[in-house]
């Protein structure tokens, strides 16, 4: 079992709070689709890692990017949400024993990492929209900015992994 | 007792996303009332000077097409100051016009936080109490209307924008008296609807919606939008109106709030009106 590294995984809270506060809350390709990219504090937290402290860190981490967005507690609910759902997620993608197994989700093969990152965001996107708009009456849009949103931050999240996977070994 | 234990300790991360779940959704549903105060929100002080410092930041972002937004209003500010029938003395003289200031008293003010993407869309403003900001006040960018003023503190004001499922806007037609009620659905940040005008009413696309001057928000004649979409339906005798804000919802900054100096005096007669007839 590898031992958590605490001060990297606070970097990149910290970094992934204010990439989105500051600059990804303001992206808004053709007026209302926004990727949310702080799911990939989330989906990059080690595997083996305490879940309690996941879901802690996760609670915080959505609260700031509700105050970031004025949003009340959307974020907070649906980013813990994430966490609390992620190992069923990351059972589901790379199977019964990725516990045992070596696996890092940024070298994993294309198609489990892709099966992981989609269903966690469309989980997420999801929960997200349903409670933002906070009334069945909006169905479609729920739908639509689940779908454009869930793209966008997909695309971002796996570019990233390819990105960052070096320098974070 | 052990049991009990043994279950709080083997259940203790889904008790902790209940517990953190619960609580997230207890400030969501707080977040859509009205009235509530609201802790962590972006009018209290804590969330307040976390948005101005948050604005000095990203404000740098869009100076340029600030400024020139700005430069055309002070354009169009000089154009009508120059153009006006006596340019000596009509500017010192009370005048009819609609855009009669006389009686408005207007506070500038910088939108902090902004947001158009949900369908509850809210704007922050850097002014609060201390500086003369009240609830109900009606705020106006440099080139139509913004929303309404729902929550002051003493540095802070929150103001629903047009761009929220909830706003109801009396509009008229510039050329006409029509009036109707101007909401959105929640879609397109540039298409609000325009409700209630009937079919014998004489408009077409691209007609000038401004506000009409019979509630104590919007003094009489600021730019709201312009008619985009027509539709009538065979169903009923009202036009299906698409109306494109002026204001660039998605980009405004510099805006200013406006409040009627007689608003206090005709809630109190109307007050007074209804407690009589009752």
């Amino acid at each position: 079992m590898a031992q958590t590294n605490w001060l990297r995984e606070l970097g990149r809270f910290v970094t992934v709070l204010l990439v989105q506060g500051l600059l990804l809350n303001h992206v808004r390709l053709f007026g209302y689709i926004n990727p949310y990219f702080y799911l990939y504090f989330v989906l990059l937290y080690p595997l083996t890692g305490n879940r309690t402290i996941l879901i802690a860190l996760s609670f915080f981490l959505g609260l700031g990017i509700d105050m970031f967005s004025d949003t009340g507690g959307v974020h907070a609910a649906a980013a813990v949400f994430a966490a609390w759902i992620r190992p069923l997620l990351l059972k589901f993608s790379f199977g019964v024993s990725y516990q045992y197994n070596t696996i890092k989700v940024p070298s994993a093969p294309l198609q489990q990492q892709f099966i992981y990152v989609v269903s966690m965001v469309i989980l997420h996107h999801f929960l997200l929209f349903s409670l933002e708009a906070f009334s069945g009456r909006h169905w479609a849009l729920i739908l639509t900015n689940t779908l454009a949103s869930g793209i966008f931050t997909t695309g971002l999240i796996i570019g990233a992994f390819h990105l960052f996977s070096t320098s974070n070994k | 007792m052990q049991q009990i234990i043994d279950f709080f300790i083997r259940n203790k991360n889904f008790l902790l996303f209940a517990l953190l779940f619960i609580i997230a959704l207890q400030r969501t549903k707080s977040a859509h009332n009205y009235h509530q105060t609201r802790y962590l929100g972006s009018t209290h002080i804590v969330g307040g000077s976390f948005f101005q410092w948050k604005a000095s930041i990203t404000d740098y972002f869009d100076l340029a097409y600030q400024n020139e937004v700005l430069a055309r209003e002070n354009k169009n500010l000089r154009t009508q100051l120059l153009n006006s029938k006596d340019t000596t003395t009509t500017v010192l003289e009370p005048s009819t016009d609609t855009l009669n200031f006389d009686h408005i008293r207007v506070q500038t003010a910088k939108v902090i936080n902004n947001n158009f993407h949900k369908t509850k869309n809210q704007l922050t403003l850097n002014r609060g109490r201390l500086s003369g900001m009240e609830i109900d006040m009606g705020v106006v960018s440099p080139q139509g209307v913004v929303g309404i003023v729902t929550h002051v503190s003493d540095h802070y004001a929150l103001v629903q924008s047009i761009l929220n499922t909830q706003s109801k806007i009396v509009a008229k037609f510039q050329k006409s008296q029509h009036f109707g009620t101007l909401t959105w659905d929640g879609f397109d940040p540039t298409a609000l609807q325009l409700l209630e005008i009937p079919k014998i009413a004489p408009i077409a696309v691209g007609d000038t919606l401004v506000t009409d001057g019979k509630s104590t928000i919007f003094p009489e004649g600021l730019p709201i939008g312009v008619v985009v979409g027509l539709v009538q339906e065979p169903s009923n005798d009202y036009y299906n109106i698409t109306v494109a804000p002026f204001t660039d919802m998605t980009s405004v900054k510099q805006v200013y709030a406006v409040r009627r100096r007689d608003a206090n005096e005709i809630l109190t007669l109307e007050q007074q009106g209804e407690n009589g007839t009752n």
